[in-house]
């Protein structure tokens, strides 16, 4: 990660893309959200949504897999060129978080998120606020979710 | 059929559900699939860390709270599903093994103008610690089939 004086708001990052087939779908909704539209094609044809589609908590996870994936080749690359490292801390939370099309078995979802605010925290001297937008879309190009989150990024020299 | 449909949550109505526990090999299973960072995976590296020690990932412990909410009431009603959360605050850090108990509280309620047979049910949703102390707020609309409606699943 970059430091949080070297981050600017504006900055967009394409994290990667995560293909969702059914068996993952599945797996996924049998731990965390078994309801039928998630668990079952035939059920899920009978629903609303028409066919199976991932838990939107499925959706949201793989963003934070590719977000933490992505932030790790940044580190690499800023390694090999001798640059230090900033420390990613927790998050405190998020809004506004958009289902907007259901994610069907098959479905790709390309993941990217965008720098739309940056504020030196209060509580904690040595870190800073992130707040990013974050939204995934599908092979269509189809948005299909959106969500803004704060995250903590370390300072420069706060170590 | 589903015992409860939109009808049926009415504004200051509450669910409760648990407590559950959350296992340390499920809260670690979850971050070295969904989110592997140190703080989420490894006792020690988690230590130097702002959170002081082995902490669930956020998105476990919201993926837990749709568990116990699907065992507390959604599975027995006419879920159709939700559109979006929209706030999630992670409050504190969630350890291995703790046990959680879930409060689902109704806000409000509003029928749907385009989809006559749903409406939309405004939650607030806590898990508390054994402590009684709140680690995650979450507010968001579900949708409902309304009773009688040919929506509902």
């Amino acid at each position: 990660m970059k430091f949080f004086e070297d981050t600017v708001v504006g900055e967009r990052h394409e994290l990667g893309r995560h293909t969702f087939t059914a068996e993952a779908i599945k797996a996924f909704a049998r731990r965390f959200d078994p309801q039928p539209f998630h668990l079952d094609e035939q059920a899920a044809v009978r629903s609303h949504f028409g066919a199976l589609c991932a838990s939107g908590w499925h959706t949201a996870a793989v963003c934070m897999r590719l977000l933490v994936d992505y932030h790790r080749r940044m580190d690499a690359a800023l390694l090999a060129r001798g640059e230090p490292v900033a420390a990613l801390g927790p998050s405190p939370g998020f809004r506004a978080m958009k289902w907007i099309r259901p994610v069907y078995a098959g479905d790709t979802v390309s993941y990217a998120y965008e720098v739309v605010g940056l504020r030196p925290s209060a509580s904690r001297p040595g870190w800073g606020l992130m707040t990013i937008g974050n939204a995934g879309t599908n092979q269509k190009g189809e948005p299909v979710i959106s969500f803004v989150s704060v995250v903590f990024v370390e300072r420069r020299g706060a170590a | 059929m589903p015992e409860l449909y939109w009808e049926d949550f009415t504004p200051g109505r509450t669910f409760e559900h648990g407590p559950r526990r959350l296992p340390r090999e499920e809260m670690v299973a979850f971050a070295a699939e969904f989110d592997p960072q140190p703080f989420h995976l490894d006792d020690g590296a988690a230590k130097r860390t702002l959170l002081g020690g082995l902490a669930a990932s956020g998105w476990y412990t919201c993926c837990v709270l749709m568990r116990m909410c699907a065992e507390a009431f959604v599975l027995k009603s006419s879920s159709m599903g939700a559109p979006g959360v929209d706030e999630v605050k992670w409050l504190k850090p969630v350890r291995p093994d703790q046990e959680l108990r879930l409060r689902a509280t109704v806000l409000d309620v509003r029928a749907s103008n385009s989809r006559p047979q749903m409406g939309f049910v405004r939650f607030l949703f806590e898990l508390f610690d054994s402590e009684g102390e709140p680690v995650l707020t979450l507010t968001t609309s579900l949708m409902m089939g309304r009773r009688g409606g040919a929506g509902a699943a």
